[in-house]
């Protein structure tokens, strides 16, 4: 149900990014996203097409690495990755493990530009 | 044509997180408590608030509340009736409170400080997927289940579950009616988050409130 505000913050932040490379438009858009971010992978590129319409986004592919949880377990000091979100346990040593290495992430990888051969301009300092 | 890849390795949701961590500065150094409360609706999150913003009242402790709905402000005039400080922030559609919100609700209100509060409850919009995501500056987050709801909610929503620092059975005093499975529902809260703690409550008959205000009052709270 946030997915079109999810897909609106993307397009912010890219726009904004890709503003240091002029002329460039952007081909694709890579994310990275936890199976416990709480964003459905279809529903999101349902609204990315909604969100980039008529801004310099639209067209740019959205490409979503889901990425699967992984806990560190007290009890035997490893970090492994669990299959599916229904039980926080080892699967080394079935013990609940409560503390996570992986699986909250919301965030974007890249993106990829495609430039005008001609010119290659070094990317302007960006504003901060 | 050529391609570039920049890498960005940015958080989607950067904006929210430096805000929400501004908050936690604020309500840090201004020594104020302050809890997100999050279930679907109906769970029972204004009740339990009503309740425990009057007992805290009762103890002496100054408690207000910022109270989040798509729209009316119903909630808001409910808990106002307990004598404290509350704020109705309306979201219009939007399905959770976010950074932005909070602080901007947090400005101009009347007769609050955050130096003279010991509690600042944020009652969430009822929703149980997207409130996960937005961290709000609090320091403890709070996931209610009602004894009605289905002793199986926490493995259908871990994201929520799984980001909680406390959980609250709601209503324990109509289970039986409800076939209310009670060590089911603590076994798969504690499969999704193990080591949570967890209240078991009736905002009517009063029964876990005490436990909970205890936590309440912890040394470095909750």
């Amino acid at each position: 149900m946030h997915e079109l505000s999810i897909a609106a913050s993307i397009v912010d932040s890219v726009t904004e990014s890709a503003s240091a490379y002029p002329g460039a438009r952007v081909k694709e858009v890579r994310l990275r996203v936890g199976a416990l971010a709480s964003v459905i992978e279809d529903s999101l590129q349902f609204c990315w097409g909604l969100a980039t319409e008529d801004t310099p986004l639209a067209g740019a592919a959205l490409v979503i690495n889901m990425l699967p949880v992984i806990v560190h377990c007290d009890g035997c000091g490893a970090d492994t990755e669990i299959a599916g979100v229904q039980s926080f346990r080892c699967p080394r040593c079935g013990e609940l493990a409560a503390d996570l290495r992986q699986g909250r992430e919301l965030e974007i990888e890249s993106i990829e530009l495609e430039e005008p051969d001609t010119a290659l301009p070094d990317p302007v300092e960006e504003q901060v | 044509m050529t391609t570039r890849i920049v890498e960005l390795r940015r958080g989607i949701l950067k904006k929210n997180d430096e805000l929400a961590a501004g908050l936690r500065n604020r309500f840090n150094s201004a020594g104020v408590l302050v809890l997100n409360l999050v279930s679907s609706p109906g769970t029972g999150k204004t009740a339990l608030l009503e309740r425990t913003l009057r007992e805290l009242r009762a103890r002496g402790a100054q408690a207000a509340a910022l109270v989040g709905d798509l729209e009316t402000d119903n909630d808001a005039r409910r808990l106002a009736a307990s004598g404290a400080p509350v704020r109705q922030i309306n979201t219009h559609g939007i399905c959770h409170l976010d950074a932005e919100m909070i602080t901007k609700h947090l400005e101009g209100w009347e007769g609050v400080s955050l130096a003279g509060l010991n509690y600042l409850f944020i009652e969430n919009v009822g929703n149980l997927v997207c409130p996960s995501s937005y961290d709000l500056g609090e320091r403890i987050r709070v996931v209610l289940l009602s004894v009605t709801e289905g002793e199986d909610k926490p493995l259908k929503y871990p994201g929520l579950f799984n980001s909680a620092d406390a959980a609250v059975i709601t209503k324990i005093d109509i289970a039986g009616p409800c076939g209310f499975d009670r060590e089911l529902a603590l076994r798969n809260i504690n499969e999704i988050r193990p080591g949570i703690r967890i209240f078991e409550t009736s905002a009517k008959t009063g029964a876990g409130i005490n436990e909970w205000l205890t936590y309440l009052e912890e040394p470095g709270g909750g």
